[in-house]
């Protein structure tokens, strides 16, 4: 019994480890990605569609590419997950950034803020709820898609996941599965915390923001 | 101190400034009016390089401001817009010093500047200082805004269309207050509106454009004097005074179709004319219609017993005025002499109307409501 805890608290551990390091790689990219479109609105113009096509390759798909090139490692496992990561904090950094309101960018540029000040001073506080939820959404499908790593023999909760389903043992699957889906849910209240403190106070209280 | 030179901007094939010039001095409230599209905000957001001109130059005490790092003319340039734009995860203090701050002004300074400046609007600092604008009604929002634009101390502030999306009341106070601390802080102030009743108060100089081209440069009274272009009269509207009081003359208050009897006619006549008509007096003329003085109801129950005509009961104590007299000297004789009414007489000593003080009232208030 013991030896059954101890498993799976090694595979939670492996399992949010890689979670964790996945939405952070993917967190940065998407928001400097994001940032970056948001400046360019041509480019993103073709660039957002051409991203949202790619983010509906299946995840299994994108792995066994990845395995092909790179091999059964678990930076196979990161780069596909930081990628899969990366598109929710992208795509809502883009729309948080052109969300924000005119007037607030007009008032910005007349009281002699650069590019930078304008972005760090005003457009990302008050676009920061959008990419927020960006965030919010990657951490939990990464949750979700972390089970994936055990396809490669890289561990993780999918390893009882996997061996549950081949084996046709239910138990086996929940031992993977009810685990993955408290973490999904304690990582998502992190994230809510994470929220309350990185959005600007005013923005909370409604009615300014909008 | 702001000058135009040759100035033009054109997007595709529209001209939307078409070769302006102008110079606005140092201390001066300036306001452009004129229809939607007519280059004024455009010409105000040049000042502050947020619009580049196609050609032209555009001075600052002297300085082409295209030859200013545009960030540097901002930070010391105010800016209000209608908008309002505080800043809604910045505090009323944080937004106030926005500009001090990019300028890194040290932080008692700025301090110093946002309790200076909610004093002067009286916004109590420990009530308002750490408020964020969505808790704020929209005057307030628009006031801090105006000290957002002033905390610097730029030398000129450009509003545009600051008020108009305030109700009538906050907007009439925030005007108020606008000219006070531009006229205690002595600042240029560039202003752009559609309101004419807004320009003709606030503006010490009226710039009326039209179609990318400036119409008419003047002070309120001149422009109201002589508005240079039909459009121009239309926008002043109701604000145009009527052709100047001192020239009215006192046929223009007078009364006609007036009651008179001839000398010569009988007591009987006379009484049943008074009756017909209703009047206690009636001026009486000669064959030729001239003048000759009144005669009263009074006067016929006195001693109408004793007369035949009326003649001898004519009275000709009321004083008279012609025709192209005066009408203020005409009022003045109305009030202090005591009689109900003046004759009016023609140059031929004819009757022409008479001047009481309720037609006086009556023509004074179409005067003045059309």
């Amino acid at each position: 019994m013991n030896e059954l805890l101890l498993s799976i608290l090694q595979a939670t551990v492996r399992h949010t480890g890689y979670t964790l390091m996945c939405v952070a790689i993917g967190f940065v990219l998407g928001l400097l990605l994001g940032v970056g479109l948001s400046r360019l609105p041509t480019l993103s113009k073709v660039l957002i569609p051409l991203l949202s096509i790619l983010n509906t390759v299946p995840g299994i798909v994108f792995i066994g590419v990845l395995v092909i090139l790179i091999g059964m490692t678990p930076a196979t496992v990161i780069i596909a997950l930081s990628i899969y990561a990366m598109f929710p904090v992208l795509k809502n950094t883009v729309t948080g950034l052109n969300g924000v309101d005119q007037q607030y960018k007009e008032a910005a540029r007349g009281c002699g803020m650069n590019h930078y000040q304008r972005l760090v001073q005003v457009e990302l506080p008050l676009a920061m709820p959008t990419i927020i939820g960006g965030l919010r959404l990657s951490t939990v499908y990464t949750v979700s898609w972390a089970v994936l790593a055990a396809m490669i023999g890289q561990g993780g909760l999918g390893d009882f996941v996997y061996k549950g389903v081949s084996s046709n043992n239910n138990a086996l699957i929940l031992q993977g599965a009810i685990p993955a889906a408290i973490l999904a849910l304690v990582l998502g209240g992190l994230v809510d915390a994470l929220q309350k403190r990185v959005v600007p106070k005013g923005l909370r209280k409604g009615g300014a923001g909008k | 101190m702001l000058r135009f030179d040759h100035v033009s901007l054109t997007y595709g094939t529209q001209k939307i400034l078409n070769n302006i010039s102008f110079e606005i001095q140092e201390g001066q409230f300036a306001v452009f009016i004129g229809p939607s599209g007519c280059g004024k905000t455009t010409t105000l957001k040049m000042i502050n390089r947020l619009i580049q001109p196609d050609s032209g130059h555009i001075y600052l005490n002297d300085e082409d401001i295209a030859s200013i790092d545009r960030y540097e003319l901002r930070r010391h340039t105010g800016y209000v817009i209608q908008q309002i734009g505080l800043f809604p995860n910045m505090t009323v203090a944080q937004n106030i010093c926005v500009v001090p701050k990019l300028l890194k002004w040290p932080k008692d300074k700025c301090d110093q500047i946002v309790h200076d400046l909610l004093d002067m609007v009286e916004l109590p600092y420990d009530q308002y200082a750490h408020k964020y604008p969505g808790e704020m009604s929209g005057g307030q929002q628009q006031r801090i805004g105006i000290l957002r634009a002033l905390a610097a101390s730029p030398p000129v502030v450009l509003m545009d269309e600051p008020f108009s999306a305030l109700d009538p009341m906050t907007r009439r106070s925030l005007q108020l207050e606008v000219k006070n601390l531009q006229q205690k802080l002595n600042k240029t102030i560039v202003f752009v509106t559609h309101d004419m009743e807004e320009a003709l108060d606030l503006a010490d100089v009226i710039v009326f454009m039209n179609q990318g081209e400036i119409v008419q440069i003047a002070p309120p009274e001149e422009m109201l004097e002589n508005p240079a272009t039909d459009q121009i009269k239309e926008f002043l509207g109701k604000h145009q005074t009527g052709p100047d009081p001192s020239g009215l003359t006192v046929d223009q208050f007078m009364r006609t179709g007036i009651i008179t009897v001839k000398e010569n006619r009988g007591i009987n006549e006379c009484v049943s004319r008074m009756q017909h008509h209703n009047v206690d007096t009636l001026l009486v003329v000669d064959e030729q219609r001239r003048y000759q003085g009144t005669v009263s109801i009074a006067d016929i129950r006195l001693t109408g017993h004793v007369v035949k005509s009326i003649g001898p009961l004519v009275r000709c104590t009321t004083p008279t005025v012609h025709v192209g007299d005066n009408a203020k000297a005409c009022f003045e004789q109305l009030i202090s002499s005591g009689f109900p009414y003046l004759v009016v007489l023609k140059e031929d000593e004819t009757v022409a109307g008479i001047v009481t003080k309720t037609s006086m009232a009556s023509a004074m208030a179409e005067q003045l409501w059309g």
